[in-house]
């Protein structure tokens, strides 16, 4: 039953790929992904999954999913509803139904659609579209599980024909968007290169998945999205956590220092420490420590032994590591500290994001113990944040901590391998040979009040550091109460300075609006898009975001006061908001806060945004 | 000699309460580090916190005096990135044994190069007065009025427990034997422990002496050397033997004993039963054993870690980040 396939031209289209955690659904998403940027796709993924590791089967505890958005123009988020849905059991539809479009199709495993799985999901009546008010949805129910098994009858037993269910899944997609398979035929070969029996069944099944569509639901609108004319150059599929993990490797190369990591394994951050311990043939020393503090005291160390060190984190472990940092602060040692934002309190939601360890990162230690924060964008900018935070922590002295969320950590897009000589230098103040006779080991330079760095090993220049406070001159401890205040306020001087060492903030959209949208760290692509969709409603709207958080960009303020209605989103309850309240004053921003452990929404952004335009 | 005991002093004043046990230990580890022949640009001494965690400041080395309890964390990360230096731990018994217990045993377990000299003087000193880790029950400290309701670490029992290949015990006072105590600790390839039965002149005074006194020291505590009989006493006519699956001290000559029947000491076995035993004599019915109970090889951590990066890197070319990444998945836009 060939009949002529409707083929929809669209810009942006959203797909969800869903099912029990061990589906498989993450890994039919990333090779969907990838091909798709191959095929010269901008695109932005977000894997969305459960803090167990496999829940019981079927529950809707268990639902894991990966999000994506393809585009053929810039895109910033994942999307907020799914034009396509895969799913491959009723949990999985009942918990992905209020991420749906109106019209969007569905794909599901009828096989796994029995009585009985439905019960275990929790539905009512026998038919979960209907219960779910998915009235106008274009549903394709392919007996995914029964053509995996008659398709490898030969080959592979019942249990390898029951895990080949995504890529089945993957071939339906493939069908539906047009996609050729020669590209995912090759990424299933290196992945699992070195399991023959299982590449075959694989191949197997996505063909026979691709013709499945072809063959018998050619009536159900497919899709075309036109390439995007990219900057020329080499791309790669780079997630937040690996591309904070290249940025730090490109600092140490450009500052011409080994790299050191001590780490702990901690979701959502451990990605970071995995990817440098895999980085041997580039010389990176990762720990994998018996704590979060030995994760942060055994760079501490490499650090005062002359190293780039880092530590990872997220939320909870920062809050072990705080008396630590404090040490850095008075020590005076460059130290980048990562933290991957988790939902907190406590424990929390360890695999939902948030932005809510500002307060921590900047106020979160005893006595005045002023640090750098930054924050990362997005995936890619994850990089570059980076590489900034090892260049200030070194060229500084000083710890720096990068905020990072479990959302831009995970989430991937198509990054352009850089070109390192568009990156500065990084060039710590070393003490050098000719300061040997006059030289004491807190002596600053006086133009930005850094300390030079005596690296042990360096003949002639021995001395003692810690956490007592020194004398300002001899850095030889004292407790005199006015050197107190004198070294309390070089430190914060110190840490102020390196706004001077920053670019500028820089204002997008109409500068002339009423209306300023200011955002920090990983909401920035959800809010670019949202503001991009004002703008096209025919509204004004200016645009600011920062990842330059302690100290701010110097021209902040300037920029603040220029508009007559400013509105802070972020995912807590105002953290920055506060913090801009108490670095300026009189200014008094609106605000708009979800704490969800869930990326924004864009149409709920541009609803709020165009409301305080209207009033 | 290349370096003076003097070489190794730094010009701060020293500043523990006259007839701290730490005096000694300070005295031992310059004249260590002269017989050593080690740089003093390549040496950093790294501390917690306490009253011991001020030795730093007494060296003419690289120093670095850190937090509460992570001294041996800090350390391990120097010794990581820097395998040339060497690298020491001024620790006492709450800051290595309390606060500090997760770092120590899982730097001993490590096996990384280190040097940890933990001053045991069964007390909290800085804070004036509170029982430690290794504070014997009952034990009554300002922070324990009644006394203590539990049972002390034991310094060698947690170290082999964590696997440890060397553990040496050492008196405050006893320079000359402490000196070379601290050689043997640095020549060691691996984590060395080297206890120091030390006093509290201020809060715990005279916590050792039933051991170290001169007049007990002789018949309470013996001093094993490897490949030696292990025969002590005031006129050395004792002899520790083996008999069954316990130690016992003998007089030679006595109840049928002889020369033959005392045992050997060998710190290099690998089986750590006998040298536990050794160590866990406390004083009473056998001597406290002195000098270097345990001297075992093994793989080092930041040997290991080195060797395992040159290993890496003569199967893959890739030396820069660019390299790395261009020799993965990749697509070109023209």
């Amino acid at each position: 039953m060939i009949q002529e396939t409707k083929v929809k031209e669209m810009e942006s289209v959203v797909i969800r790929f869903s099912g029990d955690s061990g589906d498989g659904m993450q890994l039919a998403g990333t090779i969907f992904s990838n091909l798709s940027a191959e095929l010269g796709n901008e695109i932005i993924t977000f894997p969305d999954y459960p803090a167990e590791i496999r829940a019981p089967h079927g529950t809707l505890s268990g639902v894991s999913g990966f999000q994506m958005q393809l585009g053929a123009k810039k895109i910033y988020t994942p999307g907020d509803k799914a034009d396509v849905l895969i799913a491959m059991n009723p949990a999985a539809l009942k918990v992905n139904a209020q991420f749906l479009k109106p019209h969007s199709v569905v794909i599901i495993d009828m096989d796994s659609f029995q009585a009985e799985d439905l019960k275990r999901a929790m539905f009512q009546t026998d038919n979960p579209f209907e219960e779910l008010g998915l009235t106008s949805v274009q549903i394709v129910a392919a007996p995914i599980t029964q053509m995996c098994k008659s398709c490898l009858e030969s080959i592979a037993d019942n249990k390898q024909a029951l895990r080949s269910r995504n890529i089945f899944a993957l071939g339906l997609v493939c069908w539906l968007f047009n996609r050729p398979l020669e590209i995912v035929e090759k990424l299933l070969s290196e992945k699992f290169k070195k399991k023959p029996n299982v590449l075959e069944a694989n191949l197997q099944v996505l063909q026979s998945g691709f013709n499945y569509g072809h063959n018998k639901h050619a009536s159900v609108s497919t899709y075309r999205i036109e390439t995007v004319s990219q900057k020329k150059g080499f791309y790669t599929d780079v997630n937040g956590n690996k591309a904070t993990a290249y940025g730090l490797i490109a600092a140490a190369e450009k500052a011409g220092l080994p790299l050191f990591l001590g780490s702990y394994p901690i979701t959502p951050a451990t990605d970071i420490m995995q990817e440098l311990s895999a980085r041997k043939e580039l010389g990176v020393k990762v720990m994998q420590t018996e704590d979060e503090i030995a994760g942060i005291c055994t760079a501490i160390g490499a650090s005062f032994a002359g190293n780039l060190a880092v530590t990872s984190t997220s939320g909870p472990g920062l809050a072990l590591k705080s008396e630590a940092i404090g040490l850095a602060v008075i020590a005076e040692i460059p130290l980048v500290v990562v933290d991957v934002q988790r939902a907190g309190p406590s424990t929390g939601m360890p695999t939902k994001s948030e932005q809510t360890d500002l307060a921590q990162a900047l106020y979160g230690r005893n006595g005045e113990s002023p640090a750098v924060v930054l924050a990362a964008l997005s995936p890619t900018d994850c990089f570059d944040s980076a590489f900034w935070a090892a260049k200030i922590a070194l060229e500084h002295m000083t710890p720096v901590i990068l905020l990072t969320d479990g959302y831009i950590a995970n989430g991937s897009s198509a990054w352009r391998i850089p070109d390192m000589k568009e990156y500065p230098d990084i060039r710590p103040p070393y003490v050098t040979p000719g300061m040997r006779e006059e030289w004491l080991p807190y002596q600053r330079n006086p133009e930005n009040g850094v300390r030079y760095w005596a690296v042990p090993g360096t003949e002639g220049f021995m001395h003692r550091i810690g956490g007592l406070e020194k004398d300002f001159t001899t850095g030889v401890i004292s407790t005199d109460p006015a050197n107190h205040q004198k070294m309390v306020r070089t430190r914060q001087a110190k840490i102020d300075n390196i706004a001077a060492a920053i670019p500028p903030q820089t204002v997008m959209g109409d500068e002339d609006a009423e209306l300023l949208v200011i955002g920090w760290g990983g909401t920035y692509g959800h809010l670019s898009e949202a503001v991009e969709k004002v703008r096209e409603s025919g509204r004004k709207v200016a645009f600011t975001h920062f990842r330059y958080i302690n100290p701010l960009p110097q021209n902040t303020e300037t920029i603040l006061r220029k508009y007559k209605k400013v509105l802070v989103v972020e995912q807590n309850l105002g953290q920055f908001a506060g913090y801009l309240r108490a670095k300026i004053n009189g200014f008094n921003p609106g605000q708009f806060n979800r704490v969800k452990g869930q990326p924004f929404i864009v149409s709920r952004l541009v609803e709020e945004m165009i409301e305080l335009i209207n009033q | 000699m290349i370096y003076q005991a003097n070489d190794f002093k730094s010009p701060q004043l020293v500043r523990w309460c006259p007839g701290c046990g730490d005096y000694g230990v300070l005295s031992s580890l310059h004249k260590a580090m002269a017989q050593l022949e080690v740089a003093p640009h390549d040496v950093a001494v790294v501390s917690g916190i306490g009253c011991s965690s001020r030795l730093p400041y007494y060296m003419n080395t690289y120093g670095f005096h850190t937090i509460h309890g992570r001294g041996a964390a800090v350390a391990t990360g120097v010794k990581v990135a820097n395998p040339r230096l060497s690298v020491w731990l001024a620790t006492g018994d709450g800051d290595c044994l309390a606060i500090g217990g997760n770092h120590f045993i899982h730097a001993v377990r490590r096996n990384i190069d280190l040097n940890i000299l933990l001053m045991n003087n069964k007390i909290y000193g800085l804070t004036k007065g509170q029982y430690s880790p290794t504070s014997a029950r009952g034990f009554v400290s300002k922070s324990s009025p009644f006394g203590t309701i539990e049972d002390p670490f034991r310094p060698a029992e947690l170290t082999i427990g964590a696997r440890g290949r060397f553990f040496a015990r050492t008196i405050d006072t006893d320079v000359k034997n402490s000196q070379n105590i601290l050689v043997a600790a640095a020549k060691h390839k691996g984590t060395s422990v080297v206890e120091v039965l030390l006093n509290c002149v201020i809060f715990n005074d005279g916590i050792h002496d039933g051991i170290t006194a001169r007049e007990n020291r002789p018949d309470r505590t013996i001093f094993l050397r490897h490949g030696e009989k292990m025969i002590y006493g005031k006129d050395n006519n004792k002899g520790i033997v083996q008999e069954g699956f316990s130690l016992k001290a003998v007089t030679i000559g006595e109840g049928g004993y002889s020369p033959e029947d005392v045992l050997v000491h060998d710190a290099t076995t690998a089986d750590p039963s006998l040298h536990l035993r050794l160590a866990l004599m406390d004083g009473n019915e056998l001597p406290v054993a002195l000098g270097v109970i345990r001297e075992v090889e093994a793989p080092t951590y930041d040997c290991e870690m080195e060797d395992q990066i040159n290993r890496v890197k003569a199967k893959n070319a890739a030396r820069t980040l660019n390299e790395f990444l261009m020799s993965g998945d990749v697509w070109e836009v023209k």
